[in-house]
């Protein structure tokens, strides 16, 4: 994954081919999905519940597989990595942070090295570096228990969890949702200029049609299962797809319009 | 003369009686952890399979003690009179409360944590070891609590299949309609069952807390 040798020529991290997944009962949730995704762009997968977002998410790092074509990694197919490799090189936040209540922060942090055998120094080092990273002085929360931490904080620790080994491609499945509007705010803010800094490429997922416009480089909007178009913030406000005018149309329901746009 | 005088005439016999006892358990308790303990793990996921397996292991609950150790003395290898058939007995009651424990305990750790040590790469022995098994820790100990108590009563009755163990004194009394012999036997088993269920109550909320 870290070989630069990977697929660089073509240029983008992540491929979606015809993809589709359907479920052993034959209910279709994702169908005929192609997709391009560039490196360092924060792409962000927008729709209803149930649109199939989350599991167009998990088919990119084989949680799921697809059952209908194919998802090229770094120019390589999917199905020709070890998952358990191809995991450890993509970074994974869900909402709530999902880290393990029994370890400490520095522990949860230090996972995927730890699994990849780091030398102990070079962990905690880069365990460090994270926790500063994301805004938690190492010193007050690395022997803290995620139990000790407030939501927002836990997804700062999720974050840093993700990002401990360097992976180039980052999934985010809506990291903000379970926080209130004031703490994600401000972590939207903090995670836009952090995405820029660190050139990864993102896959965000979200339903917050606001959350879309502020932090993707593009938007793919998904309805049952298919992609209905994918546009820059400054496009998708224009799209005539009428799935997409209903998300714009949202907007001016809402009282608070995002500022500094 | 009362029941605590007989006991202290008797004190030998009685802490013979007591090591015999905790023998059966400990045996039994070991050989149902060595099956249940695999066997939960391996149900979990496979909601079919630990329905029969459980509901097996619940038809073996419903059976009176007394005639599972009768059942078992004719059946070749494991039968016959002694220790041996009383340990297959007291096992197969331990097993339910082990396997029960084991498999709802590791399902009902949040999914989202071990989707998340899936997703970071964690090999499916890892999560189990790493993840499941130490938050599951708190329920399994809690079966292993239940099975022990549950089996250090029991094992009073397999006395009378020739196991030995404390159930001696009682039957002993209750042949001699000698209420002294049967506390002889009673009273010390109650004691151990108490002493081993608090020890591992500690034990567990000392897990618990971690």
């Amino acid at each position: 994954m870290t070989s630069p040798s990977n697929g660089l020529q073509d240029g983008y991290a992540l491929e979606f081919r015809a993809t589709g997944y359907r479920l052993p009962s034959g209910l279709s949730l994702i169908s005929s999905l192609n997709l391009k995704i560039s490196r360092g762009e924060t792409l962000v997968l927008l729709g209803r519940s149930g649109s199939g977002k989350t599991t167009t998410l998990k088919l990119i790092n084989r949680l799921l597989e697809p059952t209908e074509g194919e998802i090229f990694i770094s120019g390589r197919s999917g199905a020709s990595w070890d998952p358990i490799q191809l995991r450890r090189g993509i970074g994974y936040v869900i909402q709530d942070a999902g880290l393990f209540p029994h370890w400490s922060v520095e522990r949860n942090v230090g996972l995927v090295p730890t699994l990849e055998r780091w030398p102990q120094e070079r962990i905690k080092a880069r365990v460090e570096e994270m926790l500063s990273l994301v805004g938690l002085p190492p010193e007050e929360y690395a022997k803290r228990r995620p139990s000790e931490l407030s939501g927002g904080q836990r997804h700062r620790v999720g974050v840093a969890r993700a990002l401990a080994a360097d992976p180039p491609i980052l999934l985010m499945d809506e990291p903000f949702g379970a926080l209130d509007p004031v703490t994600r705010a401000d972590l939207q803010r903090e995670f836009r200029a952090l995405a820029q800094r660190l050139q990864k490429t993102i896959v965000f997922v979200t339903h917050d049609v606001r959350e879309a416009l502020f932090l993707g480089t593009r938007i793919a909007l998904l309805d049952q299962g298919r992609l209905v178009g994918v546009y820059s913030p400054a496009e998708f406000l224009k799209a005539t797809e009428p799935e997409i005018q209903a998300f714009v149309a949202s907007l001016d329901n809402g009282v608070i319009h995002e500022e500094g746009k | 003369m009362n029941w605590y005088e007989f006991l202290l005439k008797n004190r030998g016999e009685v802490f013979e009686r007591l090591v015999e006892h905790m023998g059966l358990v400990g045996a039994s308790m070991a050989i149902s952890l060595v099956v249940g303990f695999p066997l939960g793990i391996a149900l979990v996921g496979r909601a079919r399979l630990q329905r029969w397996v459980i509901g097996a292991a619940n038809v073996v609950q419903t059976i009176p003690s007394l005639a599972l150790f009768g059942f078992l003395i004719p059946v070749p290898w494991i039968g016959g009179v002694g220790a041996s058939t009383a340990i297959v007995a007291l096992s197969l009651y331990a097993l339910l409360p082990i396997l029960r424990n084991t498999s709802t305990g590791i399902a009902e750790v949040d999914a989202a944590v071990v989707e998340s040590a899936r997703a970071m790469g964690m090999t499916p022995g890892q999560v189990l070891w790493r993840v499941q098994l130490p938050l599951a820790a708190p329920v399994l100990l809690a079966g292993i609590r239940v099975a022990t108590a549950m089996c250090i009563g029991i094992t009073t009755i397999a006395a009378a299949i020739g196991a030995g163990g404390l159930g001696v004194f009682i039957f002993r009394g209750l042949a001699m309609v000698n209420n002294q012999v049967i506390l002889a036997g009673a009273i010390p088993a109650a004691g151990l069952a108490i002493a081993v269920d608090s020890g591992l109550g500690y034990f567990q909320r000392s897990v618990a807390r971690r």
